[in-house]
C-alpha cells in the first residue's frame, strides 16, 4: 500500500520573522472561485460607479488677462510653459504647476490672434490685429523657477509690420526655421528675414487657420473663411489640395501619430477627420457639439482630440469615435475660443471669453501624482474589468451618464429633432422622386461640395 | 481524479518526453479556458473580428500562463492511495493509513466522545481551518482544528438542530429550538432571528452573504446577513423537510422532500427554478460537486443516484442508503447511514463511482454528519457520541489560494479578507442555474418550422383527444346512439379543422396576399399609401 496525505507543515507557509511579507500563495482553478462572472460583474458595476465618484476634472482657471483668450501655444520643450495670447494684445507666459504667470511679452497694439513656438523652444512667434508679426526670446527655465520676474518686460527679437493688415494665425514648422502666417494669404516667413520667403493665395477670401503637419514638415494645411480646406506644399509653387465644404473651418488638428490624418474642427458643429491624400470623403465624423467649435486640439498619442466649442464647452473626442468621450463645462466658462492638449496628455487647457485659461484633468476620475504599483494594479484591473462588461445596460448607463447644462441639453435635444425632421423629409423627397434620381450620401460626404487639385 | 494523473502508474516509469508534457498541458490549458472560443469566422465586422482575435489570444496566453503556474509552482502535492497486489483500497483501515503516514497527519485522526451531548452537526469554514459543532443537546464549539484548540465552547441549554459558519470564523448561526441565533466567535449572542420560525436546517451563501433557514413548516426563507434584509421567504408547500444543500458552484439551494423531489431555488423568485422526482419515497441527503454538475441524491427507497445537473439526468445508481452525504474537493463523496460511513470515488475519470474506503464507527453510534474538511485529507465525522475525524488520502484540494481561502490566515488578512468580500458582494439576483450565462447575449429564438411527421403526429393526438372525450348523457331523445356517433364526428372534424386550415394556406402560398399586393405593386412607391385599404371587419 501507497499512501500520502497533505501535510502542510506551518513554517513553509507562514513567515519566519514579522518584518517579513506574508507569503501568498496562488492556485488558478476554477473551481475554487464560484461564480467568478457574478463576482466580475459587480466590481465592474464599483468600478463604474467609482470613476463617477472621483470625476473631478476641473484643477482650477488661471485668470490674469483682462480680455477674451484668442489664442494659446505650447512650449514643444518645457512640459510646464503654456503661452496666451489676449485681445487686449497682451501675451502671458503661464507655469501650469503653479497655475501663475511667469512672464507678459507686452507689445501688441491690437488683439493677439495667433502665437507659437519653435521646436526647439526658444523664440515666440505672435501676430495680431495690428498686422505685425514679432519674435521674441523665450526666458530659460532657470527665469522661469524664479520668482515673478515680470518687472524685466522682455523685448522683440524682431517686428515685421505687413501692410495688408489682420494676422489670424500663426504656426512653426517642425524642426525648421519656417513659420507661417494668415491672413489676407499664407505667407511663409524664416527667422532670420524681415520679408515673408513665400506667399500663397488661391481665392480672395481671408484664411483663418494654419497648421504645420508634424511629420512631413514641408506640408502645411490652411482654412479659410471662403468655407475651403486647402493643403500646402513648401516644395512646390503652388497650393497642392483644397477641399470646399458645405461651412467654414475654424480650426484644423493634425494627428501626431498618423501624421496624413487630419480634423477639421467645423462651424456646422461637427469634427470632420480626413485623410490627407483623400479628400472626397471624411474618415469619419464627430458630432456632439451643438455650436461651432471654435478649436481643436490633438493628444500627443494621437488616440485623442480635445475641442472647444462657442456653446461653451470642452470635449474629448476618440479619434475614430462619432460622439465624445468627455465633456466639460462650468457655469462660469463663457465661449472657449483656444483648447491645447499638455504634452504628456495628461491635461486639457481652455482659453475662454471669460480672459480665464481652465486646466481640466484629460481623465476626469484620473489618480494624479506618483501612484504605487498596487495602486496601479487596482486602477488597471477596474478599468479592464468596467471594459469587458460595458456593453451591459447598467454598468453603461453609469459610465455614459454626463451632467449636462440645461441650454446645451435643450439645444441638442432641438438639433436631433431638426435632424430627424430633415431625414423624414428626405426620405419623402426620394420616395417622391424618379428611383435613382436622389441617391443616398451618406454622412461623411454629405458636407463636402467639392475638391480641387 | 487529478491525483491518478500526477502520479501514473508506479510500476512503470514513464519518460520524460516533450509530448507527454504538451499532452498533459493541454488538459490544463482546457481547464483554464473557461468553454470554447468566440467563433470569429461567422464575422462580418472586421474591426471587431480583429479586436476579439486579439483578446482571444490574450485568453490563451493567460490560461497557458496559469497551466504552467498549476506544472511548476505548485507547493504541495495531493494526497493518493494505491493498492499493492492483491490490496483493496476499502479494505484499509485507519489504523494501517495511521502507520504510513507522518505524525503531524496522524493528529488528524481522533475521536471525540461526548455521550451525554449528542448527536452533532458540524461544519467548517472555507479555508478549512475552524470547525463549529452544535450538540443536539445545546453544545456549542468552534475549535480551531489546526492547533487542536478550543476557541470557544459554551450550552445553550436548548435543542441545537444546526450549526453553520457565516462568511468567517468570527461568527456562526445555530438552529436552536425556537429561533435561530448568530453568536460572535467569542459565544455572545448577537442576533435573534425570529422571523425563520423553528428551523431544521441552515446554509449559508457565502458570495450573497444570504443566510438560507428552512422550518418546521416547510418555509425557505433567505436573510441577508450584512443588512439583515429579508430577501424571501416561500413555502416549499410539500410539508416538513430536513435535507437542504446550497450549491456553491451558483447559490441555488437544493432541497429534498418527502414526496421523493428535489426542489431548486433561488432567492428572488417563489416558484422553485427546478423540480425533479428524484425517489420513490421519501429524499434523505443530497450533496453537489464542487464543479456543479454533479449532484447526488440519496432516498428511502435504498438508492443513491447521481446526477447530470446539466442534463438533468441519472448518470449513475448505487444501491445503499446515506442519512448524509458529501462531496470533498477533488470530487469523493462520503456517504454514510448508521454507524457506517463509505467513501466512493470516480477513480479512473470516468465519471463512474465505485467504493474507495470504507470506514466504521463503534458500534450504536449513529451518525448526524459527515464533511470533508477543506483543503486537507480529513473527513469530520459528527455522530451522536461526539465527533470524530478520519483520513480519506486524495480528499482535499491540496494547493489553496491565498486570495481565495487561506488556512494560516492572519487577523490582518481576515480584516483586509472580509472588506474586499463585502465590496465584493452579490446581488441575490445573481443566483441562477448557469452562472456563466451573466455578460453573454441571449441568442436569438429561431422559430423553426414543424416538420411533417410532426405535424402528423399533432393531428392525431388532437383526433384522439376529441375521440376519448366521454359525452354526456342526455335527455331522452337526444341520446340515441346515432346522434352520439354523429357529435363525436363532429368533434373530430373540429379538432381537424385549424391543421387542415394551415396545410391548405402553407399548399397554395398567399393568395390573399397576392391580390392585396398586386395592386400595390403597380403603383410607384409615393402613391403604395394612396391604395385603397380594406374596411377593417
Amino acid at each position: 500500500m501507497k499512501v500520502k496525505v497533505i501535510s502542510r507543515s506551518t513554517d513553509e507557509f507562514t513567515r519566519e520573522r514579522s518584518n517579513d511579507l506574508q507569503r501568498v500563495f496562488h492556485n488558478f482553478d476554477p473551481n475554487l472561485r464560484t461564480q467568478e462572472k457574478a463576482v466580475e460583474y459587480v466590481r465592474a458595476l464599483n468600478a463604474a460607479k467609482l470613476e463617477k465618484v472621483f470625476a473631478r476634472p476641473f484643477i482650477g482657471a488661471m485668470d490674469g488677462h483682462i480680455d477674451a483668450v484668442t489664442c494659446m501655444a505650447k512650449n514643444p520643450n518645457n512640459l510646464k510653459g503654456l503661452f496666451s495670447g489676449s485681445a487686449d494684445g497682451d501675451i502671458r507666459l503661464w507655469d501650469l504647476a503653479n497655475r501663475r504667470t511667469v512672464c507678459h511679452f507686452p507689445g501688441h497694439q491690437g488683439a493677439v490672434k495667433g502665437v507659437t513656438v519653435s521646436t526647439d523652444g526658444r523664440i515666440l512667434v505672435s501676430c495680431g490685429s495690428d498686422s505685425s508679426v514679432k519674435l521674441w526670446s523665450i526666458p530659460t527655465d532657470t527665469v522661469m523657477d524664479t520668482e515673478d520676474s515680470s518687472s524685466d518686460t522682455p523685448k522683440p527679437l524682431a517686428d515685421y509690420v505687413r501692410t495688408n493688415p489682420n494676422f489670424r494665425a500663426v504656426d512653426h514648422q517642425w524642426d525648421g526655421d519656417l513659420f507661417a502666417t494668415a491672413g489676407a494669404q499664407v505667407d511663409i516667413w524664416d527667422h532670420n528675414r524681415s520679408q515673408p520667403v513665400n506667399s500663397f493665395e488661391w481665392g480672395v477670401d481671408t484664411v483663418i487657420s494654419v497648421r504645420f503637419n508634424p511629420g512631413e514638415p514641408n506640408i502645411l494645411a490652411t482654412s479659410a473663411s471662403d468655407r475651403s480646406i486647402v493643403v500646402y506644399d513648401l516644395r512646390m509653387s503652388s497650393p497642392a489640395r483644397k477641399l470646399i465644404m458645405q461651412t467654414r473651418t475654424n480650426s484644423i488638428a493634425w494627428n501626431p501619430r498618423e501624421p496624413m490624418n487630419f480634423t477639421a474642427a467645423n462651424e456646422d458643429c461637427n469634427c470632420y477627420s480626413y485623410d490627407a491624400r483623400k479628400l472626397t470623403e471624411a474618415k469619419c465624423v464627430h458630432k456632439d457639439h451643438v455650436s461651432a467649435v471654435m478649436d481643436i486640439d490633438y493628444s500627443p498619442t494621437g488616440r485623442e482630440f480635445v475641442t472647444g466649442s462657442y456653446d461653451r464647452t470642452v470635449r474629448i473626442f476618440e479619434y475614430n469615435a462619432g460622439h465624445s468621450r468627455e465633456i466639460y463645462h462650468t457655469k462660469r466658462m463663457q465661449r472657449v475660443f483656444c483648447v491645447k492638449f499638455s504634452g504628456d496628455a495628461t491635461y486639457v487647457i481652455s482659453g475662454s471669453d471669460d480672459t480665464n485659461l481652465r486646466l481640466w484633468k484629460a481623465n476626469a476620475s484620473e489618480q494624479l501624482g506618483v501612484l504605487l504599483p498596487r495602486e496601479r494594479k487596482q486602477h488597471d484591473y477596474r478599468e479592464a474589468v468596467k471594459n469587458r462588461y460595458k456593453h451591459l445596460p447598467e454598468v453603461k448607463r453609469i459610465v455614459r451618464h454626463r451632467h449636462l447644462p440645461k441650454p446645451i441639453y435643450k439645444a441638442s435635444a432641438l438639433r436631433r429633432t431638426m435632424q430627424e425632421a430633415e431625414k423624414r423629409k428626405e426620405d419623402r423627397r426620394r420616395a417622391h422622386s424618379a428611383p435613382g434620381s436622389m441617391p443616398k450620401e451618406s454622412v461623411r460626404k454629405r458636407r463636402i461640395i467639392k475638391e480641387i487639385e | 481524479m487529478a491525483v491518478e494523473q500526477e502520479n501514473g502508474d508506479p510500476g512503470k516509469i514513464r519518460p520524460a518526453v516533450e509530448e507527454d508534457i504538451s499532452e498533459e498541458m493541454e488538459i490544463k490549458v482546457k481547464k483554464y479556458l473557461r468553454g470554447e472560443g468566440a467563433n470569429l469566422e461567422v464575422l462580418q465586422d472586421k474591426k471587431l473580428k480583429g479586436k476579439l482575435a486579439a483578446r482571444e489570444k490574450l485568453y490563451g496566453k493567460s490560461a497557458v500562463a496559469a497551466a504552467k503556474a498549476e506544472k511548476w509552482l505548485m507547493p504541495t502535492e495531493g494526497g493518493y492511495l494505491e493498492p499493492e497486489g492483491i490490496e483493496k483500497t476499502w479494505r484499509i483501515k485507519q489504523e494501517s493509513i495511521a502507520r504510513e503516514v507522518d505524525i503531524s497527519s496522524t493528529r488528524n485522526q481522533y475521536d471525540i466522545i461526548l455521550p451525554e451531548l449528542g448527536p452533532y452537526s458540524l461544519d467548517y469554514t472555507s479555508s478549512g481551518r475552524y470547525m463549529a459543532l452544535g450538540g443536539r443537546k445545546g453544545h456549542l464549539a468552534i475549535i480551531d482544528v489546526k492547533s487542536m484548540g478550543v476557541t470557544r465552547e459554551m450550552q445553550v441549554r436548548e435543542t441545537v438542530r444546526d450549526i453553520v459558519f457565516l462568511h468567517n470564523e468570527l461568527f456562526f448561526a445555530a438552529a436552536q429550538k425556537k429561533y435561530t441565533y448568530i453568536y460572535s466567535r467569542e459565544g455572545i449572542e448577537l442576533h435573534c432571528l425570529k422571523e425563520h420560525g423553528p428551523v431544521l436546517k441552515l446554509q449559508f451563501l457565502k458570495n450573497h452573504f444570504l443566510l438560507a433557514s428552512m422550518n418546521k413548516f416547510g418555509q425557505l426563507r433567505y436573510q441577508d446577513v450584512t443588512t439583515g434584509e429579508m430577501i424571501g421567504c416561500y413555502r416549499t408547500g410539500q410539508g416538513r423537510c430536513d435535507v437542504m444543500r446550497v450549491n456553491s458552484f451558483n447559490g441555488v439551494v437544493a432541497t429534498g422532500h418527502s414526496g421523493g423531489t428535489v426542489n431548486m431555488w433561488k432567492p428572488t423568485t417563489g416558484a422553485p427554478l427546478v423540480k425533479m422526482l428524484c425517489h420513490q419515497g421519501p429524499v434523505t441527503s443530497l450533496a453537489f460537486h464542487p464543479n456543479g454538475h454533479l449532484m447526488a441524491t440519496a432516498g428511502m427507497d435504498k438508492k443513491i443516484k447521481l446526477w447530470d445537473l446539466r442534463k438533468f439526468e441519472v448518470l449513475q445508481q448505487l444501491p445503499g442508503h446515506a442519512k448524509t452525504m458529501n462531496f470533498s474537493q477533488k470530487g469523493l463523496l462520503a456517504a454514510s447511514t448508521g454507524s457506517f460511513v463509505q467513501i466512493l470515488g470516480d477513480l479512473n475519470g470516468s465519471n463512474k463511482y465505485s467504493r474507495y474506503m470504507n470506514h466504521s464507527m463503534a458500534k450504536g453510534y449513529q451518525i448526524q454528519e459527515v464533511v470533508f474538511r477543506p483543503y486537507e485529507d480529513v473527513l469530520g465525522i459528527g455522530h451522536s457520541m461526539g465527533w470524530s475525524s478520519i483520513l480519506v488520502p486524495g480528499a482535499g484540494e491540496p494547493n489553496f489560494d491565498s486570495w481565495v481561502a487561506n488556512p494560516f490566515e492572519t487577523t490582518k488578512q481576515r480584516r483586509e479578507k472580509e472588506i474586499r468580500s463585502l465590496l465584493d458582494k452579490l446581488p441575490p439576483e445573481s443566483v441562477m442555474l448557469d452562472p456563466s450565462k451573466i455578460g453573454t447575449v441571449r441568442p436569438t429564438k429561431k422559430r423553426n418550422k414543424p416538420t411533417k411527421l410532426e405535424r402528423e403526429a399533432e393531428l392525431e393526438a388532437a383526433v384522439a383527444a376529441a375521440k376519448s372525450m366521454p359525452l354526456k348523457n342526455k335527455t331522452k331523445g337526444k341520446n340515441k346512439p346515432s346522434k352520439k356517433l354523429k357529435k363525436k364526428y363532429e368533434a373530430v372534424d373540429r379538432a381537424k379543422k385549424p391543421f387542415l386550415e394551415k396545410q391548405m394556406e402553407e399548399e397554395n402560398p398567399t393568395k390573399k396576399k397576392r391580390k392585396t399586393e398586386s395592386v400595390a405593386d403597380e403603383l410607384p412607391k409615393a402613391l403604395q399609401r394612396f391604395t385603397r385599404k380594406k374596411p377593417a371587419t
